[in-house]
């Protein structure tokens, strides 16, 4: 927890980092994960935006005839106790839970990147007080820090995306700081400031650029992470809310039918496998690619 | 190190207090008429602020607040008006239990898996064991959950679908409520520490001391258990410790899928029925239990490798 001990052990993975190996592995692997990775997401981007096109208000649409009908060619993945189809739904699913994934990363990223940087290049007094308050946000336990600020602001959209996020500032920033710290004792940037170049020429030129490949990694790691929490919140009822469609709403309504008409669960289930399983590959993928270290071992 | 450690704690749990401490009053509004909801008269309004010390200047708030924990007083539940820290002392060993099962199945067959995946690095064993680490980990725990419920409890009937039996009704009953949702909880922290055993082991099995112990003549046991496995531990001791956050953000959600009268359900119930005193209490009791967590991890990790004991000196 304390900054000491993220130097004793650098290679430590933060909270959902997937330590791959692949150091032996050959680049058609490394590539093999990427590709796998890239066409599970790029599934589930493609159903989120083009299924509800085909079926606009079918999401929601209750027909009582199709109640808990059966995969079909009508209903691929089945319809629910209310005939709703559930492909459209699980494409909707797919859209919130795509949206306030995004949106938490890329908030996590902003913040806890330029924090990160801030931290790494400030003088260390900053550095410090930014550290331990990060220290505080960081010992509370993910889904419990999504819940105090959901408990705070109400379960909207916006309000997910920004409590997902939160939680990940303090690793983004972390990491940011970390890749800033080696980047900036890198001859190159010696050399900038040897120039004359500005601090900001310099952070923003020459140590942010260089500090993104492990930030994009951890983004990627935390995007699959993200889609996990939302549909865990959603699953307890403090997530998105119904009629919504969320991923992790349907699994939860669909339990009393499950038994039955095993489908109304197998369709989100599926669905998250899907997108998290792409996620998942795609940081192990980056980060077999991007790791220096492990770059360095292979050759 | 040791030292510095503990005192580091300080500052964090007194950070995280205030933010728990700030839940109720930084709710838009008035926090009183925000628990009451719309069919609020004044008068109710009145006295739940009283009740809540909503009235007194902030900095006393915080003061009799923490004072009262550190005594071991959470106040009332304002709903049922029993003593919040009467229902946590019946809900907490529940949701102990859960996670200290959950964490010795996810030890045991992740370690020895990942130990496997190393040695047998590249064999089909390797790949059977990375692939089963990475679904586990894609899967989320109430999914595993709802297919426990689906085989074991609805199709092959041999454990409850849900409820808690205590361990004063016997043992066995105890243990077979809580498997289902043991299991699920493991699945997802066994996926991680499969990776980083594999990963930490692998690291070392190259290292130039095992190699001189295999031309030394010892045996794969040995090596593997004796030096390897022993050296491997520092990382997983510290991905252990971050895991365990998400252990306990796991138990709210099976406790609730699984009907189990712990911590993490309790949270669920006050958070729909705003019931922000006793949230307040889950959340601060959770995010402890995480401190002390990782400050054993912590202390563990000087006790396995003696070189980190002076290390934070310098």
């Amino acid at each position: 927890m304390s900054d000491d001990l993220a130097v004793m052990a650098p290679d430590a993975a933060l909270p959902g980092d997937a330590v791959s190996d692949s150091r032996f592995g050959s680049s058609i692997a490394k590539r093999a994960e990427l590709v796998a990775g890239g066409s599970l997401v790029l599934l589930a981007v493609l159903v989120a935006i083009i299924l509800p096109l085909l079926n606009p208000g079918g999401a929601t649409a209750v027909d009582a005839s199709q109640s808990l009908a059966s995969p079909s060619f009508t209903h691929i993945l089945g319809a629910d106790q209310l005939g709703r189809d559930l492909l459209t739904r699980v494409a909707v699913g797919y859209q919130i839970s795509l949206t306030i994934s995004v949106g938490a990363v890329l908030f996590a990223v902003i913040v806890g990147g330029l924090l990160g940087l801030l931290a790494a290049t400030a003088s260390s007094f900053f550095d410090g007080l930014v550290m331990r308050v990060l220290d505080v946000v960081m010992a509370f336990p993910a889904l419990l820090l999504a819940i105090v600020v959901v408990a705070l602001f109400g379960a909207e959209t916006q309000v997910l995306l920004v409590a997902i996020g939160v939680v990940y500032i303090p690793i983004i920033a972390r990491v940011t700081r970390a890749a800033a710290l080696e980047t900036s004792s890198q001859a190159y940037t010696e050399a900038a400031l040897a120039r004359g170049a500005t601090r900001a020429r310099i952070v923003f030129r020459h140590i942010a650029p260089n500090s993104l490949g492990p930030v994009i990694v951890q983004a990627s790691i935390l995007m699959a992470v993200s889609i996990m929490l939302e549909a865990s919140l959603s699953f307890v009822g403090l997530g998105v809310q119904p009629p919504t469609p969320s991923l992790g709403l349907m699994l939860s309504q669909g339990r009393d039918f499950m038994s039955s008409d095993p489908w109304v669960i197998a369709a989100p289930a599926l669905a998250i496998l899907v997108i998290v399983l792409g996620f998942t590959l795609i940081g192990d993928g980056l980060q077999s690619w991007l790791d220096p270290k492990k770059r360095a071992i292979a050759r | 190190m040791i030292l510095r450690r503990l005192l580091l704690t300080i500052p964090i749990l007194i950070g995280t207090s205030i933010i728990v401490f700030a839940i109720l009053r930084l709710i838009p509004g008035d926090p009183a008429a925000a628990i009451l909801g719309s069919n609020a008269t004044p008068d109710m309004i009145v006295q739940v602020r009283s009740q809540l010390g909503l009235d007194q200047p902030i900095y006393q708030q915080f003061v009799t607040w923490i004072t009262g924990i550190v005594q071991g007083d959470f106040g009332h539940d304002y709903i049922t008006n029993q003593s919040i820290t009467e229902e946590l002392a019946v809900r907490l060993p529940v949701t102990l239990e859960l996670a200290a099962f959950a964490f010795i199945l996810a030890l045991l067959f992740a370690v020895p898996l990942g130990v496997i995946s190393a040695v047998r690095q590249g064999g089909w064993l390797d790949r059977a064991v990375r692939a089963f680490a990475v679904f586990t980990i894609a899967i989320p725990d109430f999914v595993f959950g709802i297919l426990g419920i689906l085989v074991f409890a609805l199709a092959l009937s041999v454990v409850p679908s849900s409820g808690f039996v205590p361990i004063s009704a016997g043992l066995g009953d105890n243990l077979r409520s809580l498997a289902v949702p043991a299991v699920a909880l493991a699945l997802g922290l066994g996926g991680v520490l499969i990776r980083v055993t594999r990963s930490a082991m692998l690291d070392v099995l190259n290292a130039d001391y095992v190699r001189f112990a295999k031309a030394s003549g010892f045996g794969a046991g040995t090596i593997v258990f004796r030096y390897a496995l022993r050296n491997a531990s520092v990382p997983i001791v510290t991905v252990i410790g971050l895991q365990l956050g998400y252990l306990l953000g796991g138990t709210v959600v099976v406790e609730q899928l699984f009907g189990l009268p712990g911590v993490g359900q309790l949270i669920v119930q006050a958070m729909l029925s705003r019931n922000y005193p006793v949230v307040q209490a889950c959340i601060l009791v959770f995010v402890v239990a995480f401190i002390v967590a990782n400050l054993a991890t912590d202390l563990l990790y000087a006790v396995l490798n003696p070189r980190l004991r002076k290390a934070g000196a310098a």
